[in-house]
């Protein structure tokens, strides 16, 4: 790990000072992923500015049949959370469901949704859902934030805030994790909202992805039944040691049936 | 039983000091003007060393030196050895290329050893590191067995030709083809035994600590046989006398077979301090460990097996591909062969057995002993061509291997591949296992599995395995380089209390408190009375260590020789008290007695005696109380017994899970029945761990696919049920504390249980092989071509 120079700002324009003034600036939040790749030297910043002093970006609200979480609280918070689990459980039990607890206790909403890592489970949460990230300087929905593997619609200095879920009339999330580091190799989340069906995938490719003949299946009947003999094309997804394209794609479909049958 | 005898089981006591943080392990250790050591490893499986500029690293802050293999050729150190001497068909020496601790020349797979930079601090060190410019010309690469053995394969070594080390054979050939001859049923079946990487919880480390005024070179180190490192590196690497030479291994996490061995790093940071005159440490990297920690296993075999029609076993064909690696390890000619080939005999009466092995080079990490080390790839291959047998000839897999078993009348058994089994009774612990398991109530289970929509399946292995290492004629015999004996140390003190001093090392197995309780149980006094010291050449007469389940029934062996030396001197000093014959004297309870009297007086007693001889036979005996030994052992001991798995898989995702693991256990007398339970859960995880989760893969470059835990699945906790343990002990007949071993069984017994309950589970859907890893999509594929379903066919192979 190279040497860098550590900032801890107590809010937002603090922090977006320090980050503009840094040479390679980088956000720290829970640090899960950017730790472990500048140990590894492959990211080399020379500042860090840390989120974990700005209490704007703390804390889990209800309102107005949203559910609103700040960037910097835990996934072990959000599953533990008496909010999310009366209004959205499945995003209760997804939070539960990443990482082992060491991880869950330090990695953030907001740091996962910055770092967009293809096999996180929370993209697939704010697609599924349809969320809208709240940044330092506008709202962004979930739809057009993910934007391929590791991109996001964020700007270079732009600072997630919170992210703001519309609770579902009923919603399940199956994830197949991949034995090894508990990532998804493929996460299925599966709602039935005010802005209809949606069925989002996470792990299976380079970036979370809607099924489109899923939703509009299900929207004709929202039971397991309603996806068999829907194919996902195995054509854009990852394959490699851990799963290959095909098998992946099979996966989408066992994991979205499960959902749904969760849901009822 | 006393309270803390044999038998009992005492809680560890050496827990108290992991459970404080009070461990010592070798990284904890800090030597005064201390330096730090980072290697620079090859990142390519193969390639000519053309150059090496090390100006920039020299050249960087606190770097102190940068050396690579042309400087240790210069000081002229020597390889790497190997302590085995395995002989080809042909009668030739294996082929035993110099492995220089760093290569001068050639790398030969990825985490080579190509250079040392050497720092003030660690950083530094591992900055530098990456500023020594080398210049690879990059060669073909082999990766597996298949590779290796293919006409006009580029070669690992250019003076070994075909790749081969060796081309070993064991058995009858004739006898064995006879019996094929006459046949009325044979069985086919090819098997690989998957790739491993051991994975101790602490990874390796090192520190060399020359004293330019004694002369006197220390070198800590995380080993599992110190004196075995002093005896390799002393004599054959760097040419220092032993007596001025002292390897510590002091707490050690962990080492699976793994820490074992003579590397390259131990002999690197002894080298670079006796050049510097200042102590170098070297710590492994987690990902290090993956790239440079022996791996095992990795065979691929053919096996044939002949049955008459009743379903006895006539004979065994066996040929295999033994990948060694780049290099040959301590122990790497061993394994494919003495520990293999001689363990194909299993539980049966197999009259004729023939085995051969070609063992090969490729551009891998070295391959050596890994719990288990042999007897798992021979358990494996056996218990599942008697399961192929059993489905083919359309007997009941349990009553085919009783019809075929060694009965317990037939002790001591010959096998036709060179080992005599002392005992066993294998029927006994598959009783018991089928009880314990509710065999019969599996057709139950299995209908209830069918209303959830999953496929169960239960898997039976009856294996046996050969510890307990060695007798010392034989095994040189065999070719072995050193004895295998082990040694103790037990020093009364004046006021009765008990320090043992012990040639086995505890990495885990709580020697520390098991040792204590056979003193406890011998002399009749509590095991806070008695210290265990081990691991340190300046504190143990000699050792060859621990591995190969060998502490108790060798080490422990010892312990008890030399307690009864102390007995029998005490008896003396007690007559004398006593004012009575020697040979009149009782020992029982902690105390010496004249027989059929009440006049007694206290082991506690007889030390003082012995240390303040005011009153004692001075003109017969010496004063002091202290014994050794050295035993040597008549043979080897062979645990055995029954492990059955019951899984259940999702045939939609091809998950298999693990519901239920009877193990049934025949490994001799228990000291403490905690110990050996635990010692046993943790075989079985790993066995588990290799049919279900792990596997080493790299790809045809030769880089390590499987290099971090991201994509190397460790099994969890999570992913057991709750382990039913229990055992059958029929006592080893050969050395005084009827102790077989326990440190393997379950990684020996439990892989082919488990592949064989997922076969019992897939074969009614029409799957006929797996291999293991079972991964979750090999699953799946199995299950999609066996109902002609084209989307899970295999896309690239």
């Amino acid at each position: 790990m190279q040497p860098f120079q550590i900032h801890r700002p107590s809010s937002v324009a603090e922090a977006l000072a320090a980050l503009r003034g840094a040479g390679e600036g980088k956000l720290l939040a829970g640090g899960q992923s950017l730790i472990p790749v500048m140990k590894l030297d492959l990211a080399e910043p020379t500042d860090l500015v840390s989120l974990a002093g700005i209490d704007a970006l703390r804390g889990i609200r209800s309102e107005g049949g949203r559910v609103v979480i700040g960037a910097a609280v835990s996934h072990a918070e959000v599953e533990a959370s008496p909010d999310v689990a009366a209004a959205i459980p499945a995003l209760a039990r997804l939070a539960g469901a990443i990482g082992d607890a060491q991880v869950r206790n330090r990695g953030t909403l907001g740091g996962s949704v910055a770092h967009a890592d293809p096999a996180a489970d929370y993209p697939a949460a704010l697609v599924g859902l349809g969320a809208t990230v709240v940044t330092d300087r506008r709202e962004i929905g979930a739809d057009s934030f993910f934007t391929g593997l590791f991109e996001t619609a964020l700007v270079e200095d732009e600072i997630v805030t919170a992210v703001s879920f519309p609770v579902p009339e009923r919603a399940a999330y199956a994830k197949f994790p991949n034995p090894a580091s508990k990532f998804a190799i493929v996460g299925v989340m599966v709602a039935a909202t005010g802005q209809g069906v949606r069925v989002a995938v996470t792990g299976a490719g380079p970036s979370v992805f809607r099924v489109a003949e899923m939703e509009s299946a299900l929207a004709d009947g929202f039971r397991p039944e309603a996806l068999d003999g829907i194919a996902v094309s195995s054509d854009e997804l990852f394959g490699d040691g851990d799963a290959s394209a095909e098998y992946r794609a099979h996966l989408v479909g066992v994991m979205a049936r499960r959902a749904v049958a969760e849901c009822a | 039983m006393s309270a803390t005898g044999i038998g009992a089981s005492v809680k560890r006591v050496e827990d108290h000091r992991f459970l404080i943080g009070r461990g010592r392990y070798t990284d904890d250790i800090n030597r005064p003007g201390q330096l730090f050591a980072v290697i620079v490893r090859s990142p390519v499986a193969h390639a000519r060393i053309a150059a090496i500029d090390a100006g920039e690293a020299l050249a960087a802050p606190g770097v102190v030196a940068v050396y690579t293999g042309a400087d240790m050729a210069a000081d002229e150190v020597g390889g790497l050895p190997c302590s085995w001497l395995v002989y080809s068909k042909d009668g030739s020496e294996m082929k035993e290329p110099v492995h220089p601790p760093l290569v001068p020349d050639r790398a030969r797979h990825v985490g080579d050893q190509v250079a040392v930079v050497i720092a003030e601090t660690r950083a530094q060190a591992k900055a530098a590191a990456g500023l020594v410019d080398v210049d690879y010309q990059e060669l073909p690469v082999l990766v597996t067995c298949g590779d290796a053995i293919t006409d006009g394969a580029p070669l690992v070594w250019d003076d070994v030709p075909g790749n081969t080390c060796f081309d070993w054979e064991i058995g009858d050939k004739a006898a064995t083809d006879a019996a094929f001859a006459r046949a009325d049923h044979v069985v086919r079946l090819d098997v690989v035994n998957n790739r491993l990487i051991p994975n101790a919880m602490e990874p390796r480390c090192a520190i060399g600590d020359y004293d330019p005024g004694s002369d006197l070179t220390t070198l800590y180190t995380t080993s599992q046989n110190p004196h075995v490192i002093r005896l390799l590196m002393g004599n054959f690497v760097l040419g220092i006398p032993e007596s001025k030479l002292r390897v510590v291994a002091p707490d050690v996490g962990g080492g699976f077979g793994s820490k074992i061995f003579h590397y390259a790093e131990e002999a690197i940071v002894t080298w670079a301090s006796r050049k510097l005159g200042r102590p170098v440490k070297w710590t492994a990297e987690r990902s290090e460990s993956f790239m440079s920690d022996a791996h095992g296993r990795d065979h691929v075999s053919h096996a044939e097996l002949a049955l008459d029609k009743e379903g006895t076993f006539l004979g065994l064909r066996v040929s295999t591909v033994a990948n060694v690696g780049a290099y040959l390890s301590t122990f790497g000619a061993a394994v494919p062969t003495y520990l293999y080939g001689t363990l194909l005999s299993g539980c049966y009466r197999t009259p004729a057995i023939y085995c051969e092995v070609r063992a090969v080079f490729t551009n891998t990490v070295p391959v050596d002993a890994y719990r288990g080390a042999g007897r798992p790839e021979a358990a494996y291959l056996i218990e599942r061509i008697v399961d192929e047998a059993a489905r083919e000839l359309g007997i009941d897999r349990v009553e085919l291997r009783r019809r075929n078993f060694i009965p317990v009348d037939a002790f001591p058994y010959q096998t036709p591949v060179a080992l005599e089994y002392d005992t066993g009774n294998y029927d006994a612990t598959l009783d018991r296992a089928l009880e314990a398991s509710d065999w019969q109530g599996f057709a139950v289970r299995r209908q209830q599995a069918v209303g959830r929509g999953m496929l169960r399946g239960i898997g039976i292995s009856t294996y046996v395995e050969a510890c307990g290492l060695a007798p010392s004629n034989v095994a040189g015999q065999l070719g072995a380089r050193a004895g295998l004996y082990e040694s103790a140390i037990v020093r009364v003190h004046p006021t009765g209390s008990v320090t043992v001093f012990t040639g086995s090392h505890s990495h885990g197995q709580g020697h520390e408190t098991t040792f204590a309780q056979i003193v406890s149980d011998r002399l009749g006094i509590d095991i806070e009375q008695v210290e265990v010291v081990h691991g340190d050449t300046e504190k143990i007469p000699f050792g060859m260590g621990t591995y190969g389940s060998r502490s108790l029934a060798v080490g422990g062996s010892a312990v008890v020789k030399a307690l009864d030396k102390i007995v029998e001197k005490g008896r003396k000093i007690a007559a004398h008290t006593l004012e009575a014959s020697a040979e009149d004297i009782e020992f029982a309870d902690g105390e010496f007695r004249v027989a059929g009297t009440d006049r007694a007086t206290a082991f506690a007693d007889v030390a003082f005696s012995a240390y303040v001889p005011h009153d004692y036979p001075l003109e017969e005996l010496e004063p002091g109380l202290e014994a050794s030994a050295f035993y040597d052992p008549k043979n080897f001991t062979f645990p055995a017994g029954c492990h059955v798995c019951e899984v259940e898989i999702d045939p939609e995702t091809g998950v298999v899970r693990v519901v239920a693991v009877t193990a049934s256990d025949d490994v001799g007398i228990v000291i403490n029945p905690m110990i050996v339970d635990g010692q046993i859960h943790g075989g079985l995880a790993q066995g588990i761990g290799q049919a279900l989760y792990e596997s080493c893969v790299y790809d045809e470059s030769g880089q390590l696919l499987t290099g971090s835990y991201l994509n190397y699945c460790m099994p969890r906790a999570a992913d057991f049920p709750f382990f039913n343990v229990g055992n059958h002990v029929t006592p080893c007949t050969h050395n005084p504390l009827g102790a077989k071993g326990v440190g393997e069984v379950g990684s020996i017994g439990v892989p082919p249980a488990v592949i064989n309950a997922v076969l019992d589970a897939l074969v009614p859907v029409g799957v006929t092989g797996i291999e293991m890893p079972a991964t979750s999509e090999k699953v799946w594929r199995a299950i999609c071509d066996a109902k002609g379903d084209a989307k899970g066919r295999a896309v690239a192979s």
